[in-house]
């Protein structure tokens, strides 16, 4: 049997060393355990002080005796390695995990156990907990905004077959997969826009949407009994006659008279709102954002002086004003300077508006990128022949846009976390309209629940966005 | 003039008030090798960056197969097409694999049928000996591997001239052997070639004339036996005593 020596533990008693650690350390958890889930203060025999500051003690003396280098055991290797490497690391982690097991209980109780969410209004939220109810009740409108209930399918339905039309491009077969760029960038937008525009706006335009989509299907399927050699002119000419033929020929006032199909009700814009709106802002400033800002970059480091001075007054000027004044200006100001007879919608004013400003932002990340790139890219493109277009688009743009994939993500980031903004024109995305319905007077006192629930779904999204540009970031290395 | 390919009169070129060539006269007939050299800061790289105008000179003339470079040159990518580089960093397209990067200037700016072009590369890369690399990406490759590739791509346009960039200096020593070795074989196929380099033992082997600069001036032009063993002026003697 080794000498004990209980200030420098090693290896040779390694069970003793540990057994006694690991009692004192179980112990330790154990007294905070209890008082925080039980309220019960099994030390309170002993003074004041000391049985405020006894786990902590115990635990670092536990700690203290479990350290021992090269045990053999695995876990108790990584424990040492990770959260016990010196007294001052394990003083850390137990004021660490004191602190969760001491915060655990009131945020179970109010988040879950006195929490309510059965019934239909506020009476029934008595506990001391959350009010799940109240966001049961609100829910249809923190989705929807004031979009008419019996509608809401047509959101529903847009939102499925855009998911789902985004999706294609996991079955894409390899002989497509040269298109999808093409598809994501022209293509995929479009068919969103005429999704949100026709349907989710619904009114007249409605059957225009229709014949649309029936002379797309039509033209498909004729597609595949066209030689190749012709198909690109095809592609042009066939859709756009199938759809002049349905709409002046065949179709229009027959099955209006036959009331086969009815018009959709038309819903405004002002209408429109919840976390419905959010993705619809989001999604186009994104779309649109990119491109702009993509070309404003381009343009400030363009030789050509009024490309160039264009470019950098666009970019100062979006960044320097806030985005709060630019969406006031778009709704207020801007109508002024329209004719008369001229009217553009409130959302899409607000759309370019968020746009703009943001393309200044992701201008300025993307030329950040451009300027990282060594000189000897720009030299070995242009001496292959390549011209400016070129060169961008098969050499530079490629490895700057790869490079600064974590600058964009964070300003799209920011853009989904700026659409709430757009409340100071009235329109009420999820944010505008939980601030709507906590000041309602059957439901006042219930704003926590419902900013937390908003936490939670920008939470979501956001954290979603990270993760996938986290993924094309690892998707596009070729670096070892 | 036929079989004059590059004619350079009385070129002129500043950085600023830094004039870096000096009343530059220079002409290369067809498949004649060049080889340049000269201490550093002396515009070697300049002048031949100057040939396929990736840098732009002030004031006399550059007439590359016919085609004077002026600053109103509207197909200057025509004329770069025709003429190779390969530079010292090697410049490879890092986010396209070998092959990649050997076909993307015949298919985008040649508008070469993919197969063809690939057929094209792997021919190139074969001379070149990495043709089993075709599928990695430039960072998995050494830097004699690289410049290699740099060569095939360069050479996968078809050029007339081969403008070489210092191509062995950043290499380690037991690289640059490879490199060389490519270099011979293309000279011996008969390409055109202006080769900045230190490489004394290449320019032996392969040169039929070289070129020694000295502060933005050719100080002196001779054939390659006439330059090593009798070479004129004194500032070429120092430079070779101190290089070989």
């Amino acid at each position: 049997m080794n000498k004990l020596n209980f200030l420098q533990p090693d290896k040779n008693n390694l069970n003793t060393y540990l057994y006694t650690g690991v009692i004192l350390l179980s112990l330790s958890i154990f007294i905070v355990f209890l008082n925080s889930f039980f309220n019960r203060d099994i030390v309170s025999f002993l003074p004041g002080t000391i049985s405020f500051f006894l786990p902590l003690i115990l635990g670092f003396i536990g700690l203290h005796l479990i350290r021992i280098e090269y045990s053999g055991l695995k876990f108790l290797d990584s424990i040492n390695k990770n959260i016990n490497t010196n007294n001052f690391n394990a003083f850390l982690s137990l004021i660490i995990v004191f602190v969760v097991i001491k915060s655990l209980p009131p945020l179970l109780s109010w988040f879950i156990l006195d929490a309510n969410i059965a019934g239909d209004s506020k009476d029934v939220c008595t506990g001391s907990g959350a009010c799940w109810t109240y966001i049961k009740i609100w829910f249809n409108r923190f989705m929807y905004g004031m979009y008419p209930n019996p509608e809401q399918w047509r959101i529903n339905l847009s939102f499925v077959a855009l998911a789902f039309l985004g999706t294609i491009g996991f079955f894409a077969t390899e002989k497509f997969k040269k298109y999808l760029t093409l598809y994501y960038v022209v293509v995929y937008p479009i068919i969103a826009f005429f999704f949100i525009f026709f349907f989710i706006s619904g009114g007249p335009v409605f059957f225009d949407f229709s014949y649309g989509i029936i002379a797309a299907v039509i033209s498909v399927i004729i597609g595949f009994f066209i030689p190749s050699k012709f198909k690109m002119y095809y592609f042009i000419i066939v859709p756009i006659t199938v759809y002049i033929l349905l709409k002046h020929v065949f179709f229009y006032e027959e099955l209006i008279e036959l009331g086969k199909l009815e018009t959709l009700e038309w819903v405004e814009t002002g209408a429109w709102g919840g976390l419905s709106l959010t993705f619809i802002v989001s999604f186009f400033c994104l779309i649109f954002c990119f491109p702009i800002g993509l070309f404003l970059s381009l343009g400030r480091r363009s030789d050509f002086p009024i490309i160039k001075y264009f470019s950098i007054g666009m970019i100062e000027f979006w960044r320097g004003v806030p985005l709060i004044t630019v969406l006031f200006m778009s709704s207020v100001m801007f109508p002024m300077f329209l004719p008369e007879d001229m009217f553009i919608d409130k959302l899409v004013r607000v759309i370019i508006a968020i746009s703009l400003f943001e393309a200044a932002y992701v201008a300025e990340v993307i030329r950040g990128g451009l300027q990282a790139l060594p000189r000897g890219q720009y030299d070995a493109a242009k001496s292959l022949g390549m011209g400016y277009w070129k060169m961008h688009i098969l050499v530079i743009l490629p490895q700057a846009l790869k490079l600064v994939i974590p600058g964009i993500a964070n300003t799209f980031l920011a853009l989904v976390k700026d659409t709430p903004l757009i409340f100071v024109v009235g329109l009420l995305e999820i944010v505008g309209m939980l601030n709507l319905a906590k000041t309602n007077p059957d439901w006042l006192g219930f704003a926590m629940e419902g900013y937390v629930f908003a936490s939670v779904l920008f939470f979501i999204i956001c954290y979603a966005m990270s993760k996938y540009s986290y993924n094309l970031e690892q998707k596009y290395k070729t670096e070892r | 003039m036929s079989d004059k390919i590059i004619q350079i009169t009385e070129m002129n070129k500043w950085f600023g008030d830094f004039q870096v060539l000096k009343n530059i006269n220079l002409e290369v007939e067809k498949n004649k090798k060049i080889v340049v050299c000269g201490p550093s800061g002396s515009g070697k790289s300049t002048l031949i960056r100057c040939i396929n105008r990736l840098e732009e000179h002030q004031k006399g003339s550059i007439i590359v197969d016919g085609n004077e470079l002026t600053e109103d040159t509207k197909d200057i990518e025509k004329i770069r097409a025709e003429v190779g580089m390969v530079f010292q960093q090697f410049n490879l397209f890092p986010h396209l694999s070998i092959l990649d990067n050997c076909t993307l200037a015949p298919i985008w700016v040649k508008k070469m049928p993919k197969k063809d072009a690939e057929d094209l590369a792997l021919q190139h890369l074969e001379k070149v000996q990495i043709a089993d690399q075709a599928n990695k990406y430039p960072g998995q490759l050494s830097g004699g591997q690289q410049q290699r590739c740099a060569i095939a791509r360069a050479l996968c346009m078809e050029p007339k001239i081969m403008l070489f960039d210092e191509p062995t200096s950043a290499l380690d020593p037991e690289m640059i052997k490879e490199v060389l070795d490519a270099m011979v074989d293309l000279a011996k196929a008969g390409m055109t070639m202006i080769v900045v380099t230190h490489e004394m033992g290449f320019a032996k082997e392969v040169a039929d004339e070289v070129i020694f600069m000295d502060e933005g001036m050719i100080v002196e032009r001779a054939e390659t036996k006439e330059f090593f063993a009798n070479p004129k002026s004194d500032r070429t003697k120092l430079f070779l005593s101190q290089i070989l």
